[in-house]
């Protein structure tokens, strides 16, 4: 009887010491943290997890990272969940500055957006310009000959893919009803890709995420159209606004994105993926914007500026010295 | 690399012990005290538990989310995205489990052992806890099983851990992150980790049962 009793008394002490030792390790890690939601082609390269590494050996913080679309991090901002973002689609980003939730945007980097699809190339798009390819995807889909996998899920890729179709004269609405040749996924870029290649179809994925799997093996997928100033991809960082949730952790942010933004970020953006793909993944954007003197820098102000800046005076929370 | 995979492998067990343990704290009271007393709506009681036993981790995982985030009506605990936060959610989900695994081995008991033991002059409790003593097997088995689920469940851990490198990341979490990172080595490093895991623990489960003639 003795020993059932000292089993239940110690079963009980058990929980209580690992609650209340998890607590406590809570308490000293979450002392400075800093809540990152980003979008997925950020993370899933690598990048960020190799700028949190380089960041902490010389900052006394803890940068917590989740990864999902560009849609679901900035819902996580706007509900407080998050104390900064890191995304890519300017339309939506305009909109978390305008409604109140974010402040200091910094453009940080860009690369561009492929459309990638089978190596046969059915509806016969390489070396076409993106338009012309998106109409002759229609046809070929409309036909029976091609399918097109849309992310279909509210991410930066998916805002983009949007945006294309709107510029080449199709409204995208009409388009994911025509189910016969135009799938939406609903998955991140890895599962969609995969899903494309298992069903030797077109779409739209962003660079890192296609070099990391097509190396990989995982995917047969080709690039077949990855120029052109309609395929840029501008990655920002916009921390969330302390004036509509009081709890988040706006220096911990403005520090890390002054972090993203110095010689030494920037950096490190630019020559990440070098050495495992033989090209960088993302190219560095603050010295290409100051600078002035590139057709990119132009495409850039054009695709991702808000009235001729990066963020207009009233969404800077006082914090000119990130705008040099 | 290698420093991670054990990280991840120890707060996949730490977390999912702890979720365990703490669970036991009102699973074991409660599927004992189901298994001994008859009263009136215990099959409706012993029914909704068994039900709950197949409930989609996703689900609780989605719920637990929007009563948590800061939006939510718990938001001021400050617990989405944290360790606890899983614990929590993973004592919830393998509460049914430990439950009806404890009643039913209580109630395999012969009543009368509890009877005897109350004739000898023992109090309720003490006869509850003799009952728990012969019982003993069954109640390990519920632990097992019920650490089994949690350390292998991902829809809690992805929802209310959010998968965070270096705070909240479990080995199932971190395999479904590795495939999209195209890191299939080290996803199946961490597979055979789990798999081993979930394996041993069978292996278990297995020799206990054996003991008995």
């Amino acid at each position: 009887m003795e020993k059932t009793e000292t089993l239940i008394v110690a079963l009980i002490l058990a929980a209580v010491v690992s609650v209340a030792g998890i607590v406590i390790y809570m308490k000293i890690t979450t002392k400075e943290r800093l809540r990152i939601s980003t979008t997925t082609s950020l993370y899933d390269t690598g990048l960020l997890e190799a700028i949190r590494n380089q960041y902490e050996t010389k900052h006394s913080i803890n940068p917590q990272i989740t990864s999902r679309g560009t849609g679901l991090a900035i819902k996580l901002a706007q509900d407080g969940d998050a104390d900064m973002i890191l995304v890519h689609a300017p339309s939506q980003e305009l909109l978390f500055l305008t409604q109140g939730y974010g402040v200091c945007r910094k453009i940080i980097a860009y690369n561009f957006f492929a459309i990638v699809g089978p190596e046969d190339d059915p509806a016969e798009i390489r070396e076409l310009t993106t338009l012309e390819a998106l109409t002759k995807v229609v046809e070929a889909g409309r036909n029976g000959q091609a399918i097109w996998i849309s992310r279909g899920d509210d991410s930066g890729t998916h805002t983009k893919e949007k945006e294309l179709w709107k510029t080449a004269g199709f409204a995208w609405e009409d388009l994911r009803t025509e189910t016969s040749w135009y799938v939406e996924a609903s998955k991140g870029m890895a599962g969609t890709l995969i899903l494309a290649s298992e069903r030797s179809a077109y779409t739209l994925t962003d660079m890192g995420t296609y070099l990391s799997h097509s190396t990989a093996g995982l995917i047969t997928l080709k690039v077949l159209i990855g120029q052109g100033k309609e395929l840029l991809n501008v990655y920002s960082a916009i921390a969330a606004n302390q004036t509509r949730h009081p709890h988040t952790n706006l220096n911990g942010a403005i520090n890390f994105i002054k972090f993203l933004i110095s010689d030494e970020g920037q950096q490190l953006i630019g020559d990440y993926g070098k050495d495992e793909y033989g090209q960088p993944l993302f190219y560095p954007a603050v010295k290409l914007l100051q600078e002035n003197n590139d057709p990119v820098a132009d495409s850039i102000r054009e695709y991702a500026f808000f009235n001729g800046t990066e963020c207009p005076v009233e969404y800077r929370d006082g914090h000119p010295e990130l705008y040099g | 690399m290698n420093a991670e995979i054990i990280e991840i492998t120890l707060r996949s067990i730490y977390v999912s012990g702890t979720a365990t343990l703490l669970s036991a704290v009102w699973s074991l009271p409660l599927g004992l005290t189901i298994g001994i007393r008859d009263f009136y709506g215990k099959r409706l009681v012993k029914g909704v538990f068994n039900a709950f036993l197949g409930i989609p981790t996703v689900v609780l995982g989605l719920v637990l989310f929007l009563l948590i985030r800061h939006a939510g009506p718990l938001g001021f605990l400050d617990l989405l995205f944290t360790p606890l936060a899983i614990i929590v959610g993973q004592a919830i989900l393998i509460t049914p489990i430990m439950v009806s695994f404890t009643t039913s081995a209580v109630e395999s008991i012969d009543p009368e052992i509890r009877d005897l033991a109350k004739t000898l002059g023992a109090t309720e409790i003490q006869a509850s806890l003799a009952v728990l003593k012969e019982a003993a097997e069954g109640a390990l088995l519920a632990f097992i099983a019920s650490f089994n689920r949690a350390i292998a469940e991902m829809g809690v851990a992805y929802m209310v851990g959010g998968s965070i490198p270096g705070f909240t990341m479990v080995l199932t979490t971190a395999i479904a992150l590795q495939r999209d990172m195209a890191n299939i080595e080290l996803g199946l490093t961490l597979a055979t980790i789990l798999l081993s895991i979930v394996f041993a623990i069978n292996l278990t489960v297995n020799l206990i049962q054996k003991r008995r003639p």
